[in-house]
C-alpha cells in the first residue's frame, strides 16, 4: 500500500518460522469479556465445564459483579452420559436466562472445548431457539473453545456467525467491522463524516434493532486484523474488502482512510482538510513517548494477532527495532499491506512453541518483550522489560487522537525501569 | 447443566497446579487444549510469582482430535523432563481431555522416564479446586514417603500450605516461630516449597500439623496410617484456638505448653474501651470452612461480634460447618452459588460481613462494611507486608482487618452527636475512606443501606408515615437499616398499619440491647 515504488525488501516476503508446541495463549472465550460490553442486549452462554468459567472470572476481574451479560452452563456428568437431553438442558437454561432477563434481544450460545469435544450441536439448539423465540430474541452460535480458536478469534467467529443471517441491501455503502471502543468508533465515523463518506454500518452494531445490512454493493473495511473468518463471510454475502494497513498510529490510520477516501473517490483537499489537524496532533503525541522507544528493539510473543500491524506502527513511527515478531496466526490477505510496510530483517513467526520462543527470547534480550501475563512477570524477574499484551486488546488504540497513548502504553515500562531506584532481587 | 457466573472453586486441575507450583523440581504435564494456560495468571499476576508454573500443557488443537492427542502427550512428557529435569513429574487430564480418554497415566508409564511419574484421577465434572489439590498432595505422598528413621530431637511436619492459598506464605514462618518457641522444629513443610525429596522425607517428623484441611488431610490422614504419624485438629486462627493448638502439639510433642505472647495484642485491644461499640455488631461469615469456623469462634468470642449468619462454598466441610452453625444456634448454608449467599446476606441485613472476593462485591453493592477472610481472592490479598492470619501475629492482623472498615468508636460517637451537623454527617462517610466528603444536600436524601423490601416478605406491607420516615434518618446510616427492619417487625407483629414515630422509639425500646 506505500504509494513510493519499493526499493528495500519488506517483511512480506520474509520466510515465516513456524512451530508447532506448547501455547501460551487464551482461548477465543475471552472475547466474551469486550463483545459483551459492546453489544448491549447481547447475552454470551458458553456451554462448557467449570474450568471455562473460571476463565471468564479470571479474565474478566472484577467486572464480573457489574451483573454481567456472560455466564456458563456448566457441564454435568448426567450431560456426558446421554447426549439426547443436552438439548433439552439447553432450552430450560434458555428458558430461565430469558424469562430472568427480558431486556436480552440477541442470544449467543458460544462452544466450547468439551462442548465440541462431545459434539454437542449448537447449532441445531440455535436454530430451534431462535424459531421459538423470534422475532423478540434471536438465538446464534459460534465457537470460542481453544481447540479451534485464540484469543481475539472469538470475536472473529462471533461476528461470522452474525454474517449470514443479516438483512440483504442493493445500497452502496461502506460497512465498518470490529469491535471498538465507543469513543474510538465515534471517531472513526466523524473522520468518515467529514470526508463525505456518510453511509456507514458497523458490525457489531450496539443493539439488535440497528440496521445492519450487507449487499454486492457493500464495501467493508477492518479495524483489526483478527478477523479472516468475517471477512469471508462478508465476501460470501458479495461484499467487497477494502485492503489497507491497520489504523494504529498516524501513518497507520492515514493509509487506512486513505485506501477507504480512494474507494469512494474523495479529493485530495478533502482528505487533506479532514485529516490534516489531527495527524499533526497524532504526530506531536507520537514523537513524545518515542524519545523513550527510538533506537530500542522489541520482541512480539503472539496473542491477539494485532503483533504485525503494532510492530509495523513501533518500527514505523517510533523508531524501535523488531527482533521478532510473532502472531498466532496470520492472514496475509488482511496484514499484508502492515507486513509489508516493515522492512526485511525481523524473523515474523506464526503459532508458537513457547519454551523454543522464550529459549530465542532470551538470547535476544530485546529492550521490550511484548507478551502475556502468563510470561511476563516471570521475565521481569529475568531481568527483561515487558508490555503485557492484552492491555493493546482492552485499550482504546486506534486511529489520531489515541496514537500518543499507543505509543505511551510501551513507552511506560520503559519509563517505570528508569525511574526506580531500588533493584528487585 | 448449571448456570453459572461465579465460580468459588476452578476445577481440579488447578488445585493440582496449586500443589505444583508451591513444590520444587516436581513437574506438571496436564493434558489440555490450547487456552487452559490462563491458570498460569493466577500465579504470576494474584500471587506476582517471579517464575512461570511448572506446567507443560500438551496444548492439542481440533486438528490433533482422534489419534494424534496421545502423541502430542508423550511429545510434552519427554520434552518436559528434558528440559527441566525434574525429581518427580504428575500427569493428569484437564475437562476436555478427560472426554477423550487419552490415560496420561497409563502413557506416561509405558514412556520408562528415569523418575517417579505419578498419574492423577481428578474428575473435573464432579470435584473442584480443593479436592484437586488435596488429592494431588495425596498422590504425590503417597508416591514417595515412606517410613525413615525418626529424627533425634521433635519434629513435625507442617501440611497443607499450597501456591494461592490465603496468607499461607505468613502462617507457615508464624506457626514455625509459634512451634520453636516450644522447642519444636519443623522437619518439612509441604507442598509450599518442598521438593519430592523433601516429601520422602515426611516420616522422620514425630507428628503432623494438618494447617488447612482443605489442601492436606487425605494426606495426613494417610500418614497417620501409613507412617504412624497424628495430627492436630486444631487450626490455630485466634487467639483461643492458638492456645488449644498449642496444648494439643505439647500433648503430641511431650512438651510443655509454652506460649510467648509478649507480641499478642488483639486481647486489650478488643477490651480496650474504644472496642465497646463492637459489642454486638451482626456479622455474617462466608468462605471456605476451615476459615469460617475459625472466624465465627473469633466474631463471638474474641471480638464480641453476634454471628448472626455463616456458611462455606466447599462441600468438603459441609460437615464442619454444621457443626460450627448449630453451635452458634444457626443454619448452615452450604453453597457454591453466590447469589444464594447474596440473598442470605440481604435477607439477615448484616452490619459487617467476613467473606471472600465475591462477598466484598457483594458488600459494596449493599453497603456494608466487609474484610476478607478466605480464599478466592485478589491480588490485593497477596500482600508485601507480613500478614499471617494464624497465631498470635495473625490474632493482631485478623483484629486491625476486621475493625477497620467499621467507623471507629470514637468517630462513631461524634456521627452520632453531631448527626445533624452541616458537615460531619453520614453522607461525609467515614475519614479513613477513600472518596470526597459530600456536603450535606439541602433536602437530605434517604442513603439506605438495608435491601429494598420485597412484597411479601414481613413489614412489606406497613407504611412510614412522613414524620416516621424523618425520624428514622437521623438514625446514624450504619445501623439505619436494622432500625428500619426492626421497626417494621415490630409493627407487622402488632398488626400495625402504620409506623409512626412512637412505633419507632417503641420498638427501639423493645430491640434495646
Amino acid at each position: 500500500m506505500s504509494d513510493a515504488p519499493k526499493t528495500l525488501p519488506s517483511c512480506l516476503d520474509a520466510p515465516v518460522l513456524r512451530q508447532r508446541g506448547q501455547r501460551e495463549v487464551f482461548c477465543g472465550l475471552t472475547s466474551i469479556i469486550w463483545l459483551h460490553r459492546k453489544m448491549q442486549d447481547a447475552f454470551f452462554l458458553v456451554i462448557g465445564s467449570r474450568t471455562c468459567a473460571h476463565l471468564l472470572q479470571s479474565a474478566a476481574g472484577v467486572m464480573i459483579f457489574a451483573e454481567p451479560r456472560f455466564g456458563t452452563a456448566i457441564l454435568e456428568e448426567t450431560d456426558l452420559a446421554g447426549m439426547a437431553d443436552a438439548q433439552e438442558e439447553i432450552d430450560r437454561q434458555v428458558e430461565r436466562l430469558l424469562s430472568r432477563r427480558g431486556d436480552i434481544r440477541r442470544l449467543f450460545l458460544v462452544g466450547s472445548c468439551p462442548s465440541e469435544v462431545i459434539k454437542l450441536d449448537l447449532a441445531k439448539a440455535a436454530e430451534r431457539l431462535s424459531a421459538k423465540f423470534a422475532p423478540r430474541v434471536q438465538v446464534t452460535n459460534f465457537t470460542g473453545s481453544g481447540i479451534e480458536t485464540t484469543f481475539t478469534e472469538g470475536e472473529d467467529t462471533c461476528l461470522a456467525a452474525m454474517v449470514p443471517a443479516l438483512p440483504a441491501t442493493e445500497a452502496r455503502q461502506l460497512m465498518l467491522v470490529g469491535a471498538l471502543p465507543d469513543v474510538v468508533q465515534d471517531q472513526g465515523l466523524d473522520l468518515l463524516a467529514r470526508m463525505g463518506v456518510t453511509d456507514v454500518t458497523v458490525l457489531p452494531s450496539l443493539r439488535a434493532d440497528d440496521p445492519v445490512a450487507v449487499g454486492p454493493n457493500t464495501v467493508f473495511a477492518l479495524t483489526q486484523p483478527f478477523l479472516g473468518g468475517t471477512c469471508a463471510a462478508l465476501e460470501r454475502r458479495g461484499a467487497r474488502h477494502i485492503a489497507a494497513p491497520f489504523p494504529f498510529g498516524e501513518v497507520g490510520t492515514t493509509a487506512w482512510l486513505r485506501a477507504i477516501a480512494d474507494e469512494f473517490g474523495v479529493s485530495d483537499a478533502v482528505f487533506a482538510a479532514a485529516t490534516d489537524a489531527p495527524r499533526a496532533r497524532a504526530r506531536r503525541a507520537i514523537a513524545q513517548a518515542a524519545e523513550t522507544l527510538a533506537g530500542k528493539s522489541v520482541f512480539f510473543f503472539p496473542d491477539s494477532q494485532l503483533e504485525i500491524p503494532l510492530a509495523r506502527f513501533l518500527t514505523g513511527e517510533c523508531g524501535m527495532t523488531a527482533i521478532e515478531i510473532g502472531a498466532p496466526y496470520i492472514h496475509r490477505q488482511l496484514v499484508g499491506p502492515d507486513l509489508d510496510l516493515i522492512p526485511a530483517g525481523p524473523q515474523i513467526s506464526e503459532g508458537q512453541d513457547v519454551d523454543l520462543q522464550l529459549d530465542r527470547a532470551r538470547a535476544a534480550r530485546a529492550d521490550l518483550t511484548v507478551c502475556g501475563l502468563g510470561l511476563a512477570n516471570p521475565l521481569e524477574a529475568e531481568g527483561l522489560a515487558t508490555k503485557w499484551a492484552i492491555e493493546l486488546v482492552f485499550t482504546p488504540v486506534h486511529f489520531y487522537e489515541q496514537a500518543g497513548d499507543l505509543a505511551g502504553l510501551f513507552s511506560r515500562p520503559l519509563r517505570r525501569r528508569g525511574l526506580l531506584k531500588v533493584a528487585a532481587e | 447443566m448449571k448456570l453459572t457466573v461465579w465460580t468459588y472453586e476452578g476445577p481440579p486441575h488447578v488445585g493440582a497446579m496449586r500443589v505444583a507450583t508451591a513444590m520444587k523440581g516436581l513437574h506438571y504435564v496436564l493434558h489440555a487444549p490450547q487456552g487452559d494456560t490462563y491458570a498460569d495468571l493466577l500465579f504470576t499476576m494474584i500471587e506476582r510469582r517471579n517464575h512461570r508454573p511448572p506446567v507443560s500443557y500438551t496444548t492439542f488443537q481440533a486438528r490433533d482430535l482422534g489419534s494424534d492427542t496421545a502423541n502430542l502427550f508423550k511429545t510434552a512428557c519427554r520434552d518436559a523432563y528434558d528440559r527441566f529435569k525434574p525429581e518427580a513429574i504428575i500427569v493428569g487430564a484437564s475437562c476436555t481431555a478427560e472426554l477423550i480418554q487419552d490415560d496420561p497415566g497409563g502413557m506416561a508409564e509405558t514412556m520408562d522416564l528415569p523418575v517417579p511419574v505419578i498419574p492423577l484421577e481428578l474428575p473435573s465434572y464432579q470435584r473442584k479446586e480443593n479436592f484437586g489439590a488435596d488429592e494431588t498432595f495425596f498422590q504425590i505422598v503417597r508416591a514417595l514417603a515412606c517410613k525413615v528413621e525418626r529424627t533425634a530431637r521433635v519434629t513435625c511436619n507442617l501440611i497443607g500450605p499450597t501456591a494461592l492459598g490465603f496468607r499461607h506464605r505468613d502462617d507457615v514462618t508464624e506457626i514455625t516461630g509459634l512451634l520453636s518457641d516450644m522447642g519444636v522444629d519443623v522437619n518439612v513443610v509441604a507442598p509450599l516449597n518442598a521438593t519430592p525429596g523433601d516429601i520422602a522425607r515426611l516420616g522422620a517428623a514425630h507428628f503432623n500439623v494438618l494447617m488447612y484441611p482443605e489442601t492436606g488431610e487425605t494426606a495426613c490422614r494417610w500418614m497417620e496410617r501409613e507412617l504412624g504419624l497424628p495430627f492436630t485438629k486444631t487450626v490455630p486462627i485466634g487467639v483461643g484456638a492458638t492456645r488449644d493448638f498449642v496444648a494439643e502439639v505439647a500433648a503430641l510433642a511431650g512438651v510443655a505448653a509454652r506460649i510467648d505472647d509478649t507480641r499478642l495484642r488483639l486481647p486489650w485491644y478488643s477490651a480496650s474501651v474504644d472496642s465497646t461499640y463492637l459489642t454486638g455488631k451482626r456479622v455474617y461469615l462466608f468462605g471456605d470452612g476451615t476459615h469460617v469456623a475459625a472466624a465465627a469462634r473469633i466474631a463471638r468470642d474474641e471480638m464480641g461480634f453476634e454471628v448472626v449468619g455463616l456458611g462455606c462454598y466447599n462441600r468438603e466441610q459441609a460437615r464442619l460447618m454444621r457443626g460450627v452453625a448449630k453451635e452458634f444456634g444457626l443454619t448452615a448454608l452450604i453453597t457454591d452459588d453466590y447469589l444464594e449467599v447474596e440473598q442470605a446476606i440481604a435477607e439477615l441485613a448484616p452490619e459487617m460481613i467476613l467473606g471472600t472476593q465475591m462477598e466484598r462485591h457483594i458488600a459494596k453493592r449493599l453497603g456494608i462494611p466487609c474484610a476478607v477472610i478466605s480464599a478466592p481472592v485478589h491480588v490485593q490479598d497477596f500482600p508485601a507486608r507480613y500478614s499471617p492470619q494464624m497465631g498470635l501475629e495473625g490474632a493482631n492482623v485478623i483484629f486491625d482487618t476486621w475493625v477497620h472498615p467499621l467507623v471507629m468508636g470514637l468517630e462513631e460517637h461524634l456521627l452520632h452527636m453531631f448527626r445533624d451537623d452541616f458537615e460531619f454527617h453520614d453522607d461525609a462517610g467515614a475519614s479513613h475512606h477513600g472518596g470526597a466528603a459530600m456536603a450535606r444536600p439541602e433536602q437530605a436524601a434517604a442513603n439506605e443501606t438495608a435491601a429494598p423490601l420485597r412484597p411479601g416478605e414481613p413489614g412489606g406491607e406497613v407504611i412510614w408515615l412522613d414524620a416516621a420516615e424523618r425520624e428514622l434518618r437521623k438514625v446514624p446510616f450504619f445501623v439505619r437499616g436494622k432500625a428500619r427492619r426492626n421497626t417494621e417487625a415490630f409493627a407487622a407483629e402488632r398488626g400495625q398499619r402504620e409506623i409512626s414515630v412512637e412505633t419507632l422509639y417503641e420498638a427501639k425500646a423493645h430491640y434495646a440491647r
